[in-house]
């Protein structure tokens, strides 16, 4: 039976969709015959081809306008974690600005870093968390002094601390030692005593040191600032401000599969291009959503698309997908006229007059909805 | 220590701040120190700032000491007597001048009643917590602020008696209104800011009624009875200026009606208002293009040979007309001559303004609507006892709104009407509207305002029972003569060929970059093509060098410039925009290319 099924339904392939072809297929009862089949395939063709937009429909254009007009209705407001400093996330339009833009340093990096059984049930839950922290040596140090007559900086370490990330004071005198050059280290008990290696020391050198000592990394992964372990439905996320998805990727504990952040570059950097479109829509519907207006998603798809044709990102900016425009005078009528003009006159460029906007400047007819169709004639 | 900052500058450092403050205090109430002087101690930065520089405001409270004031019922009655005056309790420390950063340091009580031993101030008067136009709204307590502020921000808007020498003045743009009355809801800064002498609204009785949609978002309906007894009528005057200029070389502007032979000579017709010298007569009926002061000026160069031929005229005609939409009645003509002492003429212009639809009227309360409707007396609705009100108000206009204030106007104005007195309506203040309610019921009427009404077309009884009751009502400066456009064709700019903007030159209404991107997204290609054809031209472009060629009216004939006679030249449709950036390009050095090709 379900030999001759396929027959039919190479029939239909190319002309519908692989992915609803595919949905027949697994909804369609047992007992239906080849002929029915038929008939529900050339229905659901008959479907498919009146949902789809008609030659001519300037769906940019209306992608532009369902964005536009719920944005001005947007509120500029940055959301907060309850009891967390310095953890706020921009929402609202500037989001969206930023995410359309194509900004390569978003304002607020951040992840969301799901878990395996059994820690996304709540299992070492905090320790988890404190061990993806970027941690400095400052974080390490309950109090820096200047020995000024001694030329040295005398440290009291925080013992607790360092325990709680599974070092002690041997192991971090000997990372200092690694990525910093230049000076000794004593070690007794919890006082760290740092003497740089140059002789003739004055203050201002040795508050330097202070300085590039204290931003020493130590443990955790570097660019996750902060850690928050929340509960979500009936499993344990850990939000962060901060993000590095190949890094935290590395970790055997998270679930790699559902673990993601708002960066868009940082995913198209570890993840390819496809994933980033799928991101670009992702960050962009998240905000629509929760200012509570409703923009179908495929408008939101057809920037994304647009944003990422190029196999790389780029925004919707003069640097990136305008400086594609075929027309000149499209390009000119959008930002910086005076340079586009003055490039396009240095090599004698050719404005074929194919798009919208050169059209209304030059008062013909533009190439869209009922300009498009053009009388054929033959030529004596 | 604190440090101490006079005007925003460091000068040094007090050992007790709060010791220094209290015996600056004490000093300038003694009088040692200029009343305009403010100090504060800022306890959180540790710092005292002095303050005398200028634009500061500042405002008079009582000073209270032990929780009692210092202004005693001797004072009080020093003061009815005419004895002591405000500056006396200023010297006398018994009122004091506190600015925005002493305020601050300050606790300062609303009545009497509230104070206790922390009070360092009280106020002279509730009602001073607010500013002259606001205390202008009666009841204003009642309100949200916002309505406050909506409602004083109209009020300067309104006409009325602006000054009582209007007759003799040559103002811009100004409106009197022909019989303004005196709120009979008064507050006491209608008495105290002489509000008699320069009232600017009328008292009418109002009805809260939707009537039939045509006061639907705020509008009103008029009652076309009280407009033709006079109500809201008003007067706009706007002078007409011209003088005689002098320029190099001796020449001079001269006002008299311009011979026929001046460049730029309009018609006969334009100029049969003027007299002899040149100027219109006084209560000439004007309109658009009637010519109010002839003028003819001397020539801009003296280049061209025909302009020192004598046997020709080659001044320019340069008189004063009636703009577009305009018209009036001469008012006034004034002759005389400017600080040069070249001759100076003014007319003033004077039209009376009926109500219409599109005039803008408000109550004191920031309910402000436009006129929707004006309706026949005899359609009005009308009261049991035959009343009918001269403006129908939305009910929809107030619970958005909240205005309380309105609400109680209209019945302390329907008690005032009635009893034939003034009520006080002063914020925080004000006769109570419980007394009020009484007051009404006293009088036969529903204490609550209502009355049954009746519909003026059918006669039939309404179902509801209509607040109805007296209040101010203030027409506002904006009227739909000075506004209203519209144009189909018209004037277009030199140099882009596109339509003039503005009303004053009888301009479109431009359609813009957003407007157009909706007639894109609907497909409508051609008919955005037809919208954009204001500027449309036909050029002739040279196929070989694709640059504008240039077409011989006289032989009918089209030729290029660069390519010479042969060359093919064919004619285009373009934007006359275009060709001016085509033009402009080739200004720059840049060579822009027309490739031209069969469409079919």
């Amino acid at each position: 039976m379900a030999a001759d099924h396929d027959s039919v339904y190479e029939e239909f392939e190319g002309k519908i969709p692989l992915n609803l072809l595919d949905e027949v297929r697994e909804s369609l009862p047992d007992k239906c015959n080849k002929t029915q089949l038929k008939k529900i395939l050339e229905k659901v063709y008959a479907e498919y081809s009146t949902s789809m937009i008609e030659p001519g429909e300037s769906v940019g254009l209306i992608s532009a306008e369902s964005i536009g007009e719920p944005g001005t209705q947007m509120t500029l407001n940055t959301f907060h974690f309850a009891g967390v400093a310095e953890f706020n996330v921009t929402v609202g339009l500037p989001r969206i600005i930023e995410i359309l833009d194509g900004r390569k340093n978003i304002s607020t990096p951040m992840m969301e870093i799901f878990l395996k059984e059994p820690y996304s049930q709540g299992k070492d839950i905090k320790e988890l968390a404190e061990s993806i922290r970027q941690a400095e040596f400052k974080d390490f140090a309950k109090e820096i002094t200047l020995e000024i007559t001694e030329g040295t900086l005398e440290v009291k370490l925080d013992m607790d601390k360092l325990k709680r990330v599974g070092l002690n004071e041997a192991a971090l005198g000997k990372i200092m030692e690694k990525s910093l050059k230049g000076f000794t280290l004593k070690i007794k008990d919890d006082l760290m005593t740092i003497k740089s290696k140059t002789k003739g020391e004055n203050i201002s050198e040795l508050y330097k040191l202070k300085e590039k000592v204290k931003s020493v990394y130590v443990a955790g992964i570097k660019g996750i600032l902060q850690v928050l372990p929340v509960k979500r439905e009936n499993e344990f996320v850990i939000i962060t401000a901060g993000s590095n998805l190949r890094d935290v990727y590395k970790l055997d504990f998270i679930d790699k599969k559902r673990t993601t952040t708002n960066d868009v570059f940082e995913i198209e950097d570890f993840l390819g291009i496809e994933a980033a479109r799928q991101s670009v829509i992702n960050e962009v519907f998240k905000v629509i959503e929760n200012q509570g207006l409703n923009v179908d998603i495929r408008h939101i798809m057809l920037v994304a698309d647009t944003m990422t044709l190029g196999g790389k990102v780029r925004g919707i900016t003069r640097y990136g997908v305008v400086s594609d425009k075929a027309s000149v005078l499209a390009r000119a009528s959008f930002e910086t006229p005076i340079k586009h003009i003055v490039e396009a006159a240095l090599i004698g460029e050719i404005d074929p007059l194919t798009s919208v906007v050169e059209n209304v400047m030059i008062n013909q007819p533009v190439p869209v909805g009922t300009g498009l169709p053009e009388l054929v004639s033959k030529k004596q | 220590m604190s440090e101490v900052f006079l005007n925003g500058k460091f000068i040094g450092n007090v050992e007790n701040a709060h010791k220094f403050v209290e015996s600056f205090l004490e000093d300038r109430r003694k009088g040692k120190i200029h009343h305009s002087i403010n100090i504060s101690f800022d306890e959180v930065l540790n710092q005292v700032y002095v303050e005398a520089s200028r634009g500061r405001a500042i405002r008079p409270l009582l000073v209270v000491k032990d929780g009692k004031s210092l202004l005693t019922d001797r004072h009080i009655e020093q003061i009815s007597k005419g004895e002591l005056s405000f500056h006396d309790l200023i010297s006398q420390g018994v009122i004091e001048y506190l600015d925005s950063m002493e305020e601050e340091n300050a606790l300062v009580a609303f009545y009497e009643e509230d104070l206790t031993p922390e009070h360092t101030h009280m106020e002279i008067l509730p009602l001073a917590i607010i500013g002259l136009c606001t205390s202008l709204v009666p009841f204003g307590n009642f309100n949200q602020s916002t309505r406050l502020n909506a409602g004083s921000k109209n009020q300067k808007q309104a006409l009325g008696l602006y000054v009582a020498n209007f007759l003799v003045r040559m103002d811009m743009d100004v409106n009197v209104l022909h019989e303004p009355q005196v709120p009979i809801v008064e507050t006491i800064m209608h008495k105290s800011s002489d509000y008699e002498k320069h009232p600017s609204g009328q008292n009418v009785v109002l009805a809260i009624i939707s009537f039939d949609g045509y006061n639907m978002e705020d509008s009103i309906i008029l009652n076309k009875g009280s407009i033709d007894r006079g109500l809201a009528r008003s007067s706009y005057f706007r002078p007409v200026i011209s003088e005689e200029l002098r320029y190099s070389g001796g020449l001079i502007d001269e006002i008299s009606v311009p011979d026929k032979d001046v460049k730029g000579y309009k018609s006969e017709r334009d100029y049969r208002l003027l007299e002899g010298d040149g100027i219109i007569f006084p209560e000439a009926v004007v309109a658009e293009g009637d010519v109010v002061i002839g003028k003819t000026s001397p020539p801009r160069f003296l280049s061209s040979l025909d302009e020192y031929n004598l046997t020709t005229s080659s001044r320019r005609e340069s008189s004063m007309t009636i703009k577009h939409g305009e018209r009036g009645v001469v008012d006034f003509v004034l002759l005389t001559e400017n600080e040069e002492g070249n001759k100076l003429v003014q007319v003033r212009l004077r039209d009376q303004r009926i109500p219409e639809i599109g005039d803008k009227f408000t109550s004191r309360h920031g309910q402000k609507g436009v006129v929707g409707m004006i309706v026949d007396e005899k359609d009005m609705p009308f009261s049991a006892s035959g009343i009918i009100p001269d403006i129908i108000f939305n009910p929809h206009g107030i619970p958005s709104r909240m205005t309380i204030s309105h609400l109680i106007e209209m019945v302390g104005g329907k008690a005032g009407a009635l009893s034939g007195r003034y009520v006080d309506g002063t914020s925080f203040e004000s006769e109570k509207h419980e007394d009020l309610r009484k007051e009404l019921a006293s009088l036969g009427f529903r204490e609550d305002g209502t009355e049954t009404f009746y519909n003026g077309r059918s006669g039939e009884m309404l179902k509801a029972q209509i607040f109805v009751g007296d209040m101010y009502y203030l027409k506002l400066k904006h009227m739909v003569a000075n506004k209203i456009h519209a144009r189909a064709r018209g004037p277009i700019q030199l140099l882009t060929r596109q339509p003039t903007e503005g009303r004053a030159k009888e301009g479109g209404l431009r359609l813009g970059e957003m407007e157009k991107d909706t007639f894109v997204a609907h497909g409508a290609s051609l008919l955005l093509k037809e919208r954009f054809d204001s500027d449309r031209t036909i050029v002739p472009v040279c196929e070989e060098c694709g640059l504008i060629a240039i077409h011989d009216e006289f032989k009918n004939r089209s030729y290029c410039a660069v390519c010479g006679e042969n060359a093919v030249v064919s004619n285009i449709e373009l934007s006359y925009a275009f060709k001016l950036m085509l033009d402009e390009l080739k200004a720059l050095g840049v060579y822009p290319k027309l490739m031209l090709k069969d469409k079919y």
